[in-house]
């Protein structure tokens, strides 16, 4: 009964996950909360990047941008909201989350179309190169901006607010994070059986037998890629609100490679993969950084294995030790 | 008769080498066009350029009076145009019903929906299985097309070009690679759909294609060098020098 495994799989994970505040008050780690919140922000973005990197075969290495763009609409708004100058001469900014993270989600729409459209005319490295090039350039954008902190980046005081609800508490905002997170993977498991998804992975295989049935690769492309940037930008708005700060980082390449080895270290093109992969990441960078100084060392390590042995990431390997306990 | 695909002066050159030479073709109602020539003559190559995967330098090519010239492949295909493919271009990860299932698909409007789990449309698997059972494939439903043998795969790629509702299918080799018995039954498959569509078959299997062609174009270095009924060809001296290999007489 694989259905009844997986949903109780489900369930457990679920009660663990609403539970977890509650245990760590107990045990006196309140802060793993906040490490958890930021395993399902960075379980979005992975999430977000595997529409694009698994399920369309669209391997980008520019996804950092949307992350940091998210990031930087809710820190402009912010800035605006306090010293109450329109944005742009234009409209006010704001700290409520129903309109920032809505923003963030529709500029990297926005974004995403533009550098899709161009990015995907190529295809294999060069499309790895030009998406890479354009998440660079906004990165430059962003140091160069001072009005925005520059190379400093911009500090958001205080959280987003969101009415009824006090997002101030870690824990309140772990909830509302949660809450989000849930909703992004019942999209995508939606998502990965809906028309477009099967339009989408038969595109990664062979574009060429799509354009035999009557499809248009391209436009299919396309769409996968903007959901997948808007997607990252939501993560990247809630991660802004989560660390109350946005910086040019946030942009930067190596962010891109990180969200990349969150997809491959949890199982591309798998639903549960990328948030797998998101949590390990962020639970070894946080135990290796409290060991040493060099501890990406130790981080290339446990990638080389788990990439190496598994050849799945650790869905595949969640999967065989499950079929292994049925036997 | 009425011309179904109506091909006029289509060139194509790649560099200095001419593929296809000023090639006028025919292709009428519901019939069977064979297209053959020695290898090298491009036959694939004018496959190439009538399905829209290759653009032509020169020359019109009409579908049932519409010009297809400006249209994609994807296009094409919407207008009845449906195309095998000499190696079997299928969807090796998924499953065969998947495969026909996304054909038929295809032809149900745009795929811009992103929440129904189309795996439980009921109308599109019902339509596939007609087109899995008539390939005669119906035991294979679930397996992975990775895991199906070479001539299961041929079969598929007529299924899921069938799938498309096309007016003219372009088979390209269909026979390639296949098994005495293998060929048998994709004849027998083809000569079954004879009447229901056109069909413009590229093929080197020669029984295959003097019974099932109602007309046979010859091709020679991108040349249509004669067009007529099997029997005309069999006595086509030209033909014969060029390409059946008996000239030396």
């Amino acid at each position: 009964m694989p259905s009844l495994t997986r949903l109780l799989t489900l369930t457990g994970a679920v009660a663990v996950l609403i539970a977890l505040p509650f245990v760590a008050e107990a045990l006196g780690t309140p802060a793993a909360t906040t490490l958890v919140t930021s395993m399902l922000i960075y379980g979005i973005a992975a999430a977000s990047l595997n529409l694009a990197l698994g399920y369309g075969g669209l391997v980008s290495f520019g996804h950092a941008a949307f992350l940091g763009l998210g990031g930087y609409v809710v820190g402009i708004l912010y800035q605006h909201f306090v010293s109450e100058a329109p944005v742009f001469g234009w409209f006010a900014g704001t700290n409520r989350l129903v309109i920032t993270v809505p923003a963030a989600m529709l500029v990297c729409g926005l974004v995403a179309a533009c550098i899709g459209a161009l990015s995907l005319r190529t295809s294999g490295v060069q499309f790895i190169m030009i998406t890479l090039a354009f998440a660079q350039m906004l990165f430059f954008l962003f140091v160069s901006l001072k009005a925005y902190g520059g190379d400093d980046g911009l500090i958001v005081r205080r959280r987003n607010v969101l009415p009824g609800i006090d997002t101030r508490d870690d824990t309140t905002f772990y909830f509302v994070c949660l809450a989000i997170a849930a909703g992004c993977w019942w999209l995508m498991q939606r998502f990965a059986r809906s028309r477009f998804g099967l339009v989408l992975a038969g595109v990664r295989q062979s574009e060429r037998r799509m354009a035999a049935l009557g499809f248009t690769p391209y436009a299919y492309k396309l769409v996968g890629f903007i959901v997948s940037g808007m997607g990252t930008g939501l993560a990247g708005a809630l991660l802004a609100n989560h660390l109350r700060f946005v910086s040019p980082d946030m942009l930067h390449w190596t962010k891109s490679g990180e969200l990349m080895v969150m997809v491959v270290l949890g199982g591309v093109g798998t639903l549960s993969g990328p948030w797998l992969g998101a949590a390990a990441l962020v639970a070894l960078e946080t135990t290796f950084a409290a060991w040493s100084e060099n501890w990406q060392i130790f981080l290339g390590l446990v990638l080389l294995v788990v990439v190496l042995l598994t050849r799945g990431g650790l869905d595949r390997l969640l999967r065989l030790m499950r079929g292994r306990g049925a036997s | 008769m009425t011309s179904l695909l109506e091909v006029r002066g289509l060139a194509k050159r790649f560099g200095g080498l001419v593929v296809t030479d000023d090639v006028d073709l025919d292709v009428r109602d519901g019939e069977i066009h064979a297209l053959i020539g020695p290898n090298g003559a491009g036959k694939t190559t004018l496959i190439n350029q009538l399905c829209g995967e290759l653009p032509s330098d020169r020359g019109t090519i009409r579908l049932a009076d519409e010009m297809l010239n400006p249209l994609s492949v994807g296009q094409r295909v919407r207008r009845g145009l449906a195309r095998t493919f000499q190696i079997a271009q299928l969807l090796a990860d998924d499953t065969v019903l998947d495969n026909v299932a996304l054909a038929v698909q295809a032809r149900c409007g745009h795929s811009f929906r992103f929440l129904a789990d189309a795996r439980r449309d009921i109308v599109v698997r019902e339509a596939a299985c007609g087109y899995i059972a008539d390939a005669g494939l119906m035991s294979r439903l679930d397996e992975p097309v990775a895991d199906l043998s070479h001539g299961e795969q041929k079969q598929l790629e007529v299924a899921v070009a069938l799938a498309t509702n096309p007016k003219l299918l372009l088979l390209d080799e269909p026979m390639a690679g296949l098994g005495h018995g293998e060929s048998r039954q994709m004849v027998d498959a083809l000569g079954a759909l004879k009447g229901r569509l056109a069909m413009l078959l590229v093929e080197h299997d020669m029984d295959a294609v003097f019974a099932l062609a109602d007309r046979i174009s010859v091709l020679v270095y991108g040349r249509i060098v004669a067009t007529g009924t099997p029997d005309e060809i069999r006595d086509n001296a030209e033909v014969r020098i060029a390409y059946l290999g008996e000239g030396d007489s």
